[in-house]
């Protein structure tokens, strides 16, 4: 029997491969590493030499076992022998590195404690452990991100609050000694600031302020809440010149740059890892079985699922492998089908969208046209007018519903393998989501931007309709986070538990193949990413949204977990928690981008409203930047035109895609290598094999 | 030692709980934090009979009786892990404080990758002869997909699944996966770290 474990096939016996100087190297480190534990993983037989062969390097392995004691892979008694020896060689050492190596020890002991403490910190923390335990890791990176999102609200809403709302309204009040100044605009047809916010006259219902709170009319629309609040030109706190409208523009980039920054540093691990698979789609079959169990598990039931799901997942794997292969044998004329097949799915699936888009757009302009958000009519006491306010998001509301319905129906037909199915379904419907609020701004913006008088032209916006369009649009998205915040809750109780209560109380046939919900991780993550969209794209017409989305959120995360638990049996095809962190991030990254678009046309191409808000004085929101350069000493002045003008962009431009090719080349170079690599290790295991074959029939003979 | 401060505890009447400096030690040599092993500490004394809680860094408790906890209890690899970290000398599997402690290190969230792998390789050696071969493999993935007659995989399904794990892992092509080769494909595999985890 041989005992080396590479070479379990070679019959007879062999001495002379412990001479080998790769075994020997090999039997070094184990033995500076593993010490004497080594002596039960090797079969019985060889036990007595090995045990020479450990105890003899152990002397000159002192120095190759610098590792701190407790990454050695032996038993807590070996582990302790060790730092004691570690511990007598200490003595031997010049008395700086003891004072470093006793240094070095308090400062990581500190840091420890200081990491406990941090820890308790963390929102949730019991929460999430015991959803890890009950539903595995896939689903409790859904709540992961959704504590993810509750932390950059907040993060936001405090940024807003103290650079733009803190400063207004103390300056406002008057506190600290602070005052402020309302500039009247120069070079501006009067007309356009002309602005007279229809507040609450006279007596009025307790249900008018109901309505005004779910619609941000009436009193809510000259509260904080709005951009039309923060009608300052400069604030003096004391005798220090606070710029708003600088302030308010800045800390617009600041939120948009700090959740850009946040999300790439999460997804940056997820991201990674992407890049150096370079296998197939779905994670390769190793991961899946050494990695398949989840060792959080800790419920009997959970875990009979968990058998089951990764019996399907496996099952499918290899079924999918087969399909592979049959594809690659597909003839030309088939191909041809598939492939018109295709095209004509993707034009169902455009004209889908297009009526989608074309409902939104008229929906959005028949609310406008005929509610009062427009200060056309002045009657505001019937309901009909909240429901005609909330049409445009019950209308989104809808289209996000049955689009994907229709993407999953149709992706049937398209024959793809499983993986790609859902991918370019998941694709699909997150384009509809976040498409759907930029189809909706745009109607908006075709609404304020309509002039037909020439004085409407002057003023570059409906001022008739809209002296303050900012606010109004701050108030289409503070509704549309309402409805949204409202459906969540409405589809939770008047659908997922009258459900629940159908399928255990009632045993006909039907109710029974429906069955209980799935927590469906892709549909819920959706869900808060448009959410998010939502809050970013609204943050900077409306300063306080951020901490509505904040509670909201966590709100959610209660109704969620009370719904998983009690509602929902786990998903048949499981979503693994690695690619669902980096899924979950690039929906969101995808959200962010998208809100980018509209913030950007609204600050730099359509004209600020000159009724209220604080780029009254300026052309557009954008034109405060230019103003304060222009302010600055000339120096600097002429290097920030460098840095903006042509002359520096292009080049730069260049050698950013200069340096990019350069790492794109490198890596193909690496991945080269590593293959040669591989295969040399394979010709050499054969080589060795040969020759060890040779020389034991030398031997024999 | 643990054993010795136990000791003292139990001659001086004191409540059983650790003494600071074992618990420094613990500390030091594995990756818990103090109120990781503390709780360590109530749920190994819970497992044991009253009159032996005294003593529960010294006492071993017997196999069947670790299998009662909910981490162990709904994992299919309770045996393996059972035996691989076990220090008993009968090798009845039984497991004292100090290897409870031991396995719960490298089943926490800061212990290194490469431990985990080591471990794992260990746990998945179901012949124990140092290296993973198609057997292994086979009573490996029977493990994942569980235990009923109708939830085991093909024949040739088992076959196709076992021959894309050896394309993919082995690299020396000699049929079997040994430590390095195992350590290297866990080391690229991104889930690992997420679900070889038990957070008591």
């Amino acid at each position: 029997e041989v005992f080396l474990p590479e070479e379990t096939r070679s019959a007879a016996p062999v001495d002379f491969l412990q001479e080998l100087p790769s075994y020997q190297s090999a039997l070094r480190r184990r033995a500076a590493a593993g010490g004497t534990q080594e002596r039960r993983t090797a079969p019985r037989g060889s036990e007595g030499l090995r045990a020479a062969e450990a105890r003899g390097p152990e002397q000159e392995g002192g120095e190759l076992a610098a590792r701190p004691a407790r990454e050695l892979p032996v038993s807590m008694a070996e582990k302790r022998r060790r730092r004691d020896c570690q511990q007598a060689d200490i003595k031997y050492l010049s008395g700086w590195k003891q004072w470093k190596r006793a240094s070095s020890k308090s400062l990581k002991k500190v840091l420890n404690e200081v990491k406990e403490l941090l820890s308790y910190l963390e929102l949730w923390r019991h929460d999430i452990h015991s959803i890890e335990g009950k539903f595995g890791t896939g689903i409790q990176s859904y709540f992961s991100f959704l504590r993810f999102l509750v932390l950059l609200n907040f993060i936001i809403f405090i940024l807003m609050f103290s650079v733009v709302t803190l400063p207004s309204i103390i300056s406002k009040y008057g506190i600290f000694n602070s005052s402020f100044a309302k500039i009247p605009p120069k070079n501006i047809e009067p007309h356009c600031t002309v602005y007279k916010p229809s507040g609450n006259k006279g007596l009025v219902y307790f249900y008018t302020y109901l309505k005004d709170l779910f619609s941000g009319t009436g009193f809510l629309k000259e509260t904080s809440l709005f951009y039309g609040y923060y009608t300052i030109d400069t604030a003096w706190l004391s005798i220090l010149r606070y710029n708003l409208p600088l302030a308010y523009l800045l800390a617009t980039f600041a939120y948009l740059g700090l959740s850009l920054l946040w999300i790439i540093k999460r997804s940056v691990e997820g991201f990674k890892r992407n890049l150096v698979r370079d296998e197939d789609q779905f994670q390769s079959y190793c991961n899946k079985v050494f990695a398949g169990w989840d060792f959080c598990i800790t419920d009997p039931n959970a875990a009979r699922l968990k058998h089951r799901s990764l019996q399907y997942e496996l099952q499918t794997d290899l079924e999918e492998e087969r399909l592979k292969q049959k594809i690659a044998g597909r003839t030309m004329k088939e191909k041809l089908r598939i492939y018109s097949l295709r095209i004509l799915i993707n034009i169902i699936v455009f004209a889908v969208l297009s009526g989608c888009f074309y409902s939104i757009y008229r929906a959005t302009v028949f609310s406008q046209e005929n509610s009062n958000v427009s200060i056309r009519h002045d009657i505001r006491t019937d309901s009909v007018n909240l429901l005609l306010q909330y049409l445009p998001s019950m209308v989104i509301t809808l289209a996000n519903f049955i689009a994907p319905q229709i993407f999953s129906f149709l992706i049937r037909f398209e024959d793809y393998s499983p993986a790609f199915e859902i991918r370019l379904t998941l694709m699909r419907c997150v384009f509809v989501r976040l498409a759907n609020i930029g189809v909706l701004l745009f109607s908006l913006w075709s609404q304020i931007s309509y002039c037909a008088t020439d004085e409407c032209k002057a003023c570059g916006y409906n001022y008739e309709l809209y002296p303050c369009w900012e606010s109004a649009v701050g108030q289409e998205m503070y509704k549309l986070m309402i409805f949204d915040f409202i459906i969540i809750l409405a589809v939770t109780l008047f659908v997922d538990f009258p459900r629940k209560f159908l399928v255990t109380h009632c045993s006909c046939k039907p109710v029974q193949w429906c069955g209980l919900q799935e927590f469906g991780i892709p549909d819920n993550v959706l869900e808060i990413v448009y959410g998010q969209t939502i809050c970013w794209i609204g943050t900077f017409f409306s300063p306080l949204l951020p901490a509505i989305a904040t509670i909201k959120y966590f709100i959610i995360f209660y109704i969620k977990k009370i719904s998983l638990i009690h509602t929902c049996k786990p998903a048949a095809r499981p979503i693994r928690a690695s690619s669902s962190n980096f899924f979950f991030l690039v929906v969101l990254l995808i959200g962010l981008v998208l809100a980018f678009i509209p913030l950007g046309i609204s600050i730099a191409h359509i004209p600020s409203s000159k009724a209220c808000g604080p780029f009254r004085s300026f052309n557009t929101s954008w034109a405060v930047v230019p103003d304060t350069i222009l302010g600055f000493p000339t120096g600097l002045q002429q290097v920030l035109h460098g840095i903006a003008s042509e002359a520096f962009a292009v080049p730069f431009f260049m050698v950013t895609c200069l340096i990019m090719f350069y790492f794109i080349a490198l890596a193909g170079a690496h991945k080269r290598v590593v293959e040669q690599l591989r295969e040399q290790l394979v010709m050499e295991s054969r080589d060795k094999q040969f020759l060890i074959r040779k020389i034991t029939e030398a031997q024999r003979s | 030692t643990c054993e010795a401060e136990a000791a003292r505890a139990a001659m001086g009447g004191s409540a059983s709980l650790l003494p600071r400096e074992t618990l420094g030690e613990y500390q030091e040599l594995t990756f818990l934090s103090k109120q990781e092993i503390l709780l360590a500490y109530k749920r190994f004394s819970e497992l044991l009979p009253k009159e032996e809680r005294e003593n529960a860094c010294s006492a071993r408790v017997p196999k069947s009786q670790i299998l009662t906890l909910p981490e162990l209890r709904a994992n299919p690899f309770q045996h393996r892990i059972c035996r691989v970290f076990s220090t008993s000398d009968d090798r009845d599997d039984s497991m004292s404080f100090e290897d409870f402690l031991d396995m719960l290190s490298v089943f926490s969230d800061s212990a290194t990758s490469d431990i985990k792998s080591y471990y794992a390789f260990r746990i998945f050696d179901f012949d124990d002869d140092g290296t993973l071969d198609r057997k292994d493999l086979e009573k490996l993935v029977n493990c994942l997909t569980g235990q009923g007659e109708e939830s085991r995989l093909s024949n040739r399904e088992m076959e196709q699944l076992i021959q894309n794990i050896l394309e993919e892992s082995d690299i020396d092509k000699d049929g079997t996966i040994n430590l390095a080769e195992f350590q290297h494909i866990v080391s690229r595999s991104p889930d690992f770290a997420s679900s070889f985890k038990i957070v008591l």
